[in-house]
């Protein structure tokens, strides 16, 4: 019995030893010195589970009486955060190392969060999603305040972490009124006390828009999303980077799950929160980020757009939705790990700069990486021919087939908005004087993960690489 | 010759990732290079195009030259061409080299600009023959993106408010389109031009948070669509940008913008909007119409105000868009042929006259009428041709600018007598502005001290507008050569709206009684 449900949990189990062994290794040996060793080791450990999950064989599974859950859903979003995860990785180290901050620990922090990740989207639980969110989100506030002796990293570990904390409690708040109305914390057990088409119990819809609020602060959907621009730009930029990718698939994820597999009766109350959540992130994402001059904070008010529109595919409530919200994530990804790579690099003196206007005419002094770039942020802004617009498609396509045009209008009319700003970093790199600007080279690597992003962007639309059967097959093994 | 039509299509593109890929260096070597390859491109295109012309068979009123792949998700990737789509194929391949032709004196970050352009080639192409919903849209909206950096690195003083203006206007009216198209995808189960043609959207009326919706489904989807291709066209009042991106533009930007770009909004009424919401278009043709003939007065007014020849051509582009969009919705077999007439026409004369004035900004870098006057003594070969696009704008016979707007507004009469009337005002008022811009550029004493050396067009020049030339005095002559073409498919389209309004419209006539 027991053998059987460890098997299943192998995956996690082989990450959690690894960062064990990894942090032994690191202690007892040579301390930060050993830190290009354990990211390698780490990433390629990481890249490894993503390709044994990807290639075994298609199951429906759970495990400790269905705490946690192994199917095609799980293991899509499993196999995105993995490798996001170890590409981000690897990517982070020449920053680190330039920065002075390139510590043994980060590799495993960053291991530890990933492993809290996979337990999120694989909860059937209200226990284990607990275990897995705090896991991830312990090792995040950690690495949010990962450069100690500056004051803005400090502030924002510790922003993040009295926020999320306030997230966290909401959340449990939520699943404690959740499991005293249905005497249960396991997803199954919900989902059949409530029944479909009946109205909820008073304290079972409380509970909800708890759970909900707990998750929207986790996937930075307004109107929760304060704690995003500050903790972007505080935070180290390979740190930034990795908040953008995993842990957004994590917690759309996890959205999906908690919605789908405990509340599936209730859709009609939940989409509507949804539907609401992602309206107001996509205006505000879109709104709120024309004014910044910091590309990291012009990020995050990007993320926050960008997770309004996935949450559009969730707010469906169809098959159609959770495939558009896999869609979306998988490409947002994408798109992050390539611009990232282009703002890890951005430096002059040797220090990092995050000003946008100082891309001033970028296009005359290194005319590839502007055109990669720029082939990026049409991509974010959602303009055909790059992939970014087949996101956009499949969630607009997917509110529109589930009666929710006016949503679908608004989404559109908010990408609007949001082309803007991407369009004006466009504008510094082209058409704005020519400012001091930056001298970072670019190593081969980030050079690599740049370039190979924006190709992607491109050749996607002659077909996005059979992404769409992959997420549809996640999503139905999602909704059955 | 199976992909006849893709070959055309992206042979641009080839050229431009061949230019991308393997031209080095900003040297003055390389910048001929960059043109000569471009130049070769798009004449290998036009003369590969001209197969289309032979192999397309006028009498068949279907799809024709029609390849189909998978592409992803349900949608296809299908070409074709029909009698409505075919000409502006070819106009964009005609123009294409005369474009490339007026890039010529440009020197700064070439290689760049002739990418663009070949990358922009492509795309138009593409919207013209594009047969699948999603790929249309696809290539319609990512033809903003090349036209959005001609315009801003390459444009004029004010060249960043430009560009972002016609990126924002235009996206914003595209993406509702989009969110229609998604709800016809729903609607029709599928994205297959062909096929929603002969799809009947649902024209019940019904209540939409408290207003009656006349025409249902169609009208809504018809003013999705309506918000995107009055931006493109561009119609009065959403033609604010049009100026704008025409001023800032370089001379070859001003040329595609005009001579093809604006085109595609009154190919898209022809190909959605008209045949796949007729009842809708029915309802609502009286208020297009209307803003047609407001766009032909007040622009016209307006270009007879402006300083600066650009924005007068661009007003001037509206106001002759204006009979285009009231010869569409006059829906019937003269104001479709006259319309299609007057859009090809459209593109070789503006295109001609936005050349003329990059001819004298070349040599005087400023557009202001002010600072010419009396041109026709130092340039006399100019002055022959400028006068003949001008002529050629205001509607002589005999020049193709006369059988359009004669077309479109024998159409409007039959329809609405008072449009014709009003519109016919538009036709006089343009003689106005067209012949004083050219009293005051060409005419008059040679006064201005910077004009006395300013040189006669070049050879360059001139063969730039010889092909422009021919084709206005062969169209004006003999119309046939397009009516004969376009003919057929608009017998079709025509008929296709007629049988599809009769129920519908008298269901609407006999509601109040109820």
């Amino acid at each position: 019995m027991i053998s059987s449900d460890l098997n299943i949990v192998l995956p996690e189990l082989i990450l959690a030893a690894f960062a064990m062994l990894a942090l032994m290794f690191g202690v007892y040996t040579k301390k930060d010195e050993t830190a290009p060793v354990i990211t390698w080791a780490t990433a390629g450990v990481m890249i490894v589970l993503g390709l044994w999950i990807a290639f075994s064989p298609m199951a429906n599974r759970d495990a400790f009486n269905g705490a946690f859950v192994d199917d095609g859903f799980s293991r899509f979003a499993k196999v995105l955060m993995l490798w996001a995860s170890a590409i981000m990785l690897l990517l982070s180290q020449d920053y680190l190392r330039r920065n002075e901050m390139f510590k043994f620990e980060y590799p495993i922090l960053i291991a530890l969060a990933t492993l809290g990740m996979m337990m999120m989207v694989s909860a059937g639980d209200l226990m284990s999603l607990y275990m897995g969110l705090e896991l991830q989100s312990l090792a995040l506030y950690v690495i949010a305040a990962f450069r100690r002796d500056s004051l803005k990293s400090t502030e924002a570990g510790l922003k993040y972490f009295v926020l999320g904390a306030l997230s966290s409690g909401m959340l449990l708040y939520g699943a404690s009124f959740v499991y005293g109305y249905t005497g249960t914390t396991n997803f199954a057990g919900i989902a059949s006390t409530i029944q479909t088409g009946e109205h909820l119990e008073l304290g079972l819809v409380f509970g909800l828009v708890f759970l909900c609020v707990g998750l929207a602060f986790k996937i930075s959907a307004a109107p929760f999303h304060m704690w995003t621009p500050d903790v972007y730009e505080g935070s180290p930029t390979p740190v930034t980077a990795f908040f953008a990718t995993a842990p957004k698939v994590a917690a759309g994820g996890l959205f999906a799950r908690v919605m789908f597999d405990a509340f599936d009766g209730a859709q009609a109350d939940w989409t509507q929160i949804v539907a609401f959540l992602s309206l107001v992130s996509m205006f505000l994402g879109a709104v709120a980020a024309i004014g910044q001059t910091n590309i990291k904070r012009l990020m995050a008010y990007s993320s926050i757009s960008h997770m309004g529109f996935a949450l559009m595919g969730l707010a469906a409530g169809t098959e159609a939705g959770v495939k558009a919200l896999l869609i979306y994530l998988a490409i947002y990804v994408v798109m992050n790990i390539g611009t990232f790579a282009f703002i890890l690099n951005m430096e002059k003196d040797g220090r990092p700069v995050t000003d946008i206007r100082s891309l001033g005419q970028y296009s005359r002094q290194a005319p590839g990486r502007a055109a990669a770039l720029t082939v990026l942020l049409f991509s974010l802004a959602g303009i055909p021919p790059m992939v970014g617009f087949i996101g956009k498609l499949y969630v607009l396509r997917a509110a529109v087939g589930a009666d929710m045009a006016w949503l679908a209008i608004g989404g559109a009319i908010a990408s609007v908005i949001g082309v803007f700003y991407y369009l004006r970093i466009i504008y510094y790199m082209y058409f704005g004087e020519e400012t001091e600007g930056l001298d970072g080279k670019m190593p081969g690597l980030h050079f690599v993960a740049l370039m190979g992003a924006a190709a992607l962007m491109l050749i996607g639309i002659i077909n996005p690489f059979g992404l769409e059967n992959y997420a549809a097959l996640a999503a139905q093994s999602l909704l059955n | 010759m199976d992909n006849l039509l893709s070959i055309v299509t992206f042979l641009p593109m080839l050229a431009a990732l061949i230019l991308a890929v393997f031209l080095r260096g900003t040297d003055e070597a390389a910048q001929r290079n960059a043109k000569i390859l471009a130049l070769v491109a798009t004449l290998a295109t036009f003369v590969i195009s001209i197969a289309i012309y032979t192999e397309f068979d006028p009498s068949n009123t279907g799809f024709q030259l029609v390849e189909e792949y998978e592409w992803f998700g349900g949608l296809t990737y299908k070409l074709g061409v029909d009698g409505i789509s075919v000409l502006f194929v070819l106009l964009t391949t005609f123009l294409m080299p005369v474009v490339i032709g007026a890039c010529w004196s440009v020197n700064e970050r070439v290689k760049e600009y002739m990418i663009l352009f070949l990358i922009l080639e492509t795309l138009m192409i593409a919207v013209f023959c594009a047969l699948d919903l999603v790929l249309f849209y696809v290539v319609f909206e990512a033809g903003l993106i090349p036209m959005f950096l001609i315009i801003g690195i390459w444009g004029g003083q004010n060249k960043v408010y430009a560009a972002f203006k016609f990126f924002l206007y235009t996206l914003f009216g595209s993406i509702l389109m989009l969110v229609a198209m998604l709800a016809m995808w729903w609607d029709a189960g599928t994205t297959d031009i062909p096929t929603l043609l002969n799809h009947e959207f649902s024209s019940e009326a019904f209540s939409l948070m408290g207003f009656q919706i006349m025409g249902g489904l169609q009208t809504l989807l018809f003013l999705a669509f309506f918000a995107s291709f009055a931006v493109k066209m561009p119609m009065w009042p959403v033609h604010t940008w049009l100026p704008d991106a025409h001023v800032q533009a370089p001379t070859a930007g001003s040329v595609v913008l005009a001579a093809i770009l604006l085109k595609m909004g009154g190919y898209g009424f022809l190909r959605f909007s008209l045949p796949m919401f007729p009842v809708a278009s029915d309802l609502l043709s009286t208020f297009v119409m209307s803003l047609s003939v407001i766009a032909i007065i007040y622009t016209s007014l307006v270009a007879m105000m402006q300083q600066d020849m650009k924005k007068l051509i661009a007003y001037s582009s509206v106001a002759h868009m204006g009979f285009v969009t009231m010869g569409i919705f006059a829906a019937n077999q003269q104001g479709i042929d006259g319309a299609i007439f007057q859009m090809i026409s459209h593109g070789f004369i503006s295109g001609a006259l936005f050349l003329s004035v990059g001819v004298i900004y070349d040599r005087m870098h400023t557009r202001e009428i002010d600072a010419y006057g009396g041109l026709v003594v130092r340039m006399p070969a100019y002055a022959l041709v400028f006068m003949f696009f001008t002529m050629a704008n205001v509607g002589l016979p005999g020049t193709s600018g006369f059988v359009g707007e004669f077309l479109t507004l024998s159409a409007a009469f039959q329809v609405n007598t008072w449009i014709a009337f009003l519109a016919t005002t538009g036709v006089i008022l343009s003689a106005g502005y067209a012949l004083w811009l050219y009293r005051r550029v060409v005419f008059g004493d040679l006064i201005k001290e910077s004009l006395k050396t300013i040189t006669d067009m070049n050879t360059r020049e001139r063969l730039m507008m010889v092909p422009l030339v021919v084709m206005t005095l062969l169209l004006g002559v003999y119309p046939a050569l397009v009516l004969d073409l376009i003919g057929p498919s608009v017998t079709q389209l025509v008929e296709n709206v007629q049988s599809a309004l009769p129920e519908t419209v008298s269901a609407v006539a006999s509601a109040p009684s109820h």
